[in-house]
């Protein structure tokens, strides 16, 4: 022991705050590689969600491009329940297992390890939506007219900011409501799916409702995609591509914004009061 | 820095506020009061206290997790509530029983990912994570998930993170607590070791067992209700009882009440009582030998048998009682009292 390899001095400053995105997102992407039952549920339950619309809409003759924006609203879900499951409630099963405090006490920032959290999560989801997409597409036919690719990858990077944005700020609100945040986790679940157009255009909400769904970033994100994606899109969309794009980047902007000074709020008030790096209280 | 004393606090205090006191309960807890302690680098400090002593408090705060209600804590020569950026890389700290990190990962994934925390880059921390985990026998166990090791590999583990980073001062709160005998000494020893290789480097062990203090600690701090009551090496504290006379004995089981009676006893300085099954067992702090005599007597009065007479060297355990007034076990019985409002 008396060697203690060193090549060179520990990383500081930003390289600090890479090494620990990566290093916090690992674990998600390798856990899901190793827990095969994860991606059997989190994978087949929103396909078979998917599959059950697909046959409504069949069965009352709905126009064919319907069960295309079915089947991305189902790979999209597999988002959503990850920013529900594995990050809202994620700070707060840190703290209980003791992380927290580690995290607190490490010369990182907080904000590095809940990126991390987020990039992995991210990462893991993009493959179960891809297999969504790709059964979807290959059992039902779908057939996709994508007008832009540039916009759709636009899209697509501000939808997932502003998602997991909105995923920083629950986990550190969660964390001061700790155990009722599971009952809220469950209550979002389903109201989420509906009032952001999981399963159809919001369009059909009417304008005002749309507006106020529209804070949530999937609501957007999607009717943007499905616009950029589908022959019939533009005509069921909501808004034009380019403020919902707009409207995006500021959601995301705000949601990253907000979880960082929520965070900071939180770990002040963690070191004050002493409460949330105990695990017994 | 690197002069000033690794640790040093100013009457230290911390003040909790409890959440949904009732009427006529109180709303505070006084856990840390008029602290002030100075370890020089390279030394091996030993805090020891019954449970709710202020031995985690006084950790947190040096820690940079948790700030004082009164006074200054200095690590490494920063202050530690307004210059934790500077505290933080010099530090780690393993606690007893702790489930850090994540199941899933194997040993060497977890240890990898702590040190990516702390800016080690991928060579240098795989290189000590195999050194480390050789020394503390875990080799083997590199790639095994973390949720299939058991209690005492979980802490072996939790150790190797802790000293992963090489820091210029660990702390430790109890960490060989719940763990078997073969576990502690393999921890005891690895920390031994890593204190005697790197020089200038400083442990805070806090610890509830007398032997952990005495064997591993250059001076042990005896902490009680969030105060010190006295700070040296093992020998000196135990040398205060040198005029002293301690006896253990072993008599046929007394009755509640009769010990009272002992310690008015001419020459009779405290008399610790812990029943056992069938017996009773009974440590004497006399003034002299000659003390042991009245004691005798009065047993007989009270028709108990002596099956067992010893002296012994005094030990931490009755440095504790003689400062305190009683025993560590029935400080902290004292003290869930007060908690429960008795
Ligand atoms: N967050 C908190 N809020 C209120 N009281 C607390 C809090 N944390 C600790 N205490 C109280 O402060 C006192 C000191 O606690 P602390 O955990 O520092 O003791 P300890 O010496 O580490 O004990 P143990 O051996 O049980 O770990 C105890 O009376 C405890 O109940
Ligand atoms: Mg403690």
């Amino acid at each position: 022991m008396s060697t203690l390899i060193t090549t060179r001095p520990p990383d500081r400053g930003w390289r600090l705050f890479v090494r620990t995105i990566v290093a916090r997102a690992y674990p998600r992407v390798i856990g899901q590689q190793r827990e095969k039952a994860w991606i059997f549920f989190e994978t087949f339950l929103p396909f078979l969600a998917t599959v059950g619309y697909i046959y409504v809409y069949r069965a009352i003759q709905a126009p064919e491009d319907y069960i295309g924006f079915v089947v991305m609203g189902g790979a999209m879900t597999a988002f959503w329940l990850n920013v529900i499951w594995a990050m809202a409630s994620q700070l707060y099963w840190e703290k209980e297992s003791g992380n927290l405090a580690l995290y607190i006490m490490a010369p990182n920032s907080l904000m590095a390890i809940l990126l991390g959290m987020a990039l992995g999560g991210m990462l893991a989801t993009c493959l179960r939506a891809l297999v969504i997409t790709v059964l979807g597409t290959l059992l039902f036919g779908i057939s996709f007219a994508v007008s832009s690719y540039f916009q759709l990858f636009a899209v697509f990077v501000l939808t997932m900011a502003a998602l997991y944005g909105l995923g920083m700020l629950l986990a550190s609100l969660f964390l001061l409501w700790g155990r009722e945040a599971w009952q809220i986790a469950t209550a979002l679940q389903e109201p989420v799916y509906f009032i952001s157009g999981f399963y159809f255009p919001v369009k059909s909400f009417g304008f005002a409702v749309a507006l106020a769904a529209s804070v949530l970033p999937l609501t957007l994100g999607m009717d943007a995609m499905r616009q950029l994606v589908f022959a019939s899109g533009p005509s069921l969309g909501f808004l034009s591509v380019e403020v919902e794009i707009a409207i995006l980047s500021v959601l995301a902007v705000v949601f990253i914004a907000a979880a960082k000074f929520w965070l900071d709020f939180m770990e002040r008030k963690a070191i004050e009061e002493g409460t949330l790096t105990d695990r017994r209280r | 820095m690197s002069d000033q004393p690794a640790i040093k606090t100013e009457n230290l205090g911390r003040i909790y506020k409890i959440r949904g006191a009732k009427k006529g309960e109180a709303r505070q807890r006084v856990a840390l009061a008029d602290v002030n302690l100075e370890v020089p680098r390279g030394e091996f400090f030993g805090l020891l206290g019954p449970n709710g002593a202020g031995k985690t408090t006084l950790i947190k705060i040096l820690t940079t997790l948790l700030a004082p209600s009164t006074g200054r804590a200095f690590v490494a020569g920063y202050d530690v509530a307004r210059q934790p950026q500077e505290v933080r890389p010099r530090i780690n700290m393993v606690s007893g029983g702790e489930s850090s990190g994540y199941g899933l990962l194997t040993v060497r994934e977890n240890l990898w990912m702590f040190g990516q925390f702390y800016g080690l880059d991928t060579k240098t921390t795989y290189a000590r994570i195999d050194e480390l985990l050789q020394i503390v026998g875990l080799a083997d166990r590199a790639r095994t998930k973390t949720s299939d090791l058991s209690t005492g590999l979980r802490q072996k583990m939790n150790i190797v993170r802790g000293f992963l980073t090489d820091p210029e001062v660990i702390f430790l709160d109890e960490p060989t607590l719940g763990l078997d005998v073969g576990a502690s000494r393999d921890i005891r020893h690895f920390v031994r070791r890593w204190m005697d290789d790197r020089p200038g480097r400083t442990v805070l062990l806090t610890t509830h067992y007398m032997v952990e203090a005495d064997e591993l600690c250059d001076r042990v701090a005896i902490i009680n209700n969030g105060r010190v009551l006295a700070c040296d090496s093992p020998a000196n504290l135990k040398r205060r009882l040198q005029r002293e006379a301690i006896f253990k004995l072993e008599v046929s089981p007394l009755r509640n009440g009769v010990l009272a009676a002992f310690e008015q006893l001419p020459g009779v300085r405290k008399v610790v009582h812990s029943p056992q099954d069938g017996r009773s067992e009974l440590d004497l702090i006399l003034e002299a030998d000659e003390a042991l005599g009245g004691v005798v007597t009065a047993l007989n009065t009270h028709g108990a048998h002596i099956l067992n007479l010893q002296k012994r060297e005094p030990t931490l355990e009755d440095v504790f009682v003689d400062l305190v007034g009683m025993s560590m076990t029935e400080a902290e019985k004292a003290g869930e009292q007060e908690l429960m409002g008795g």
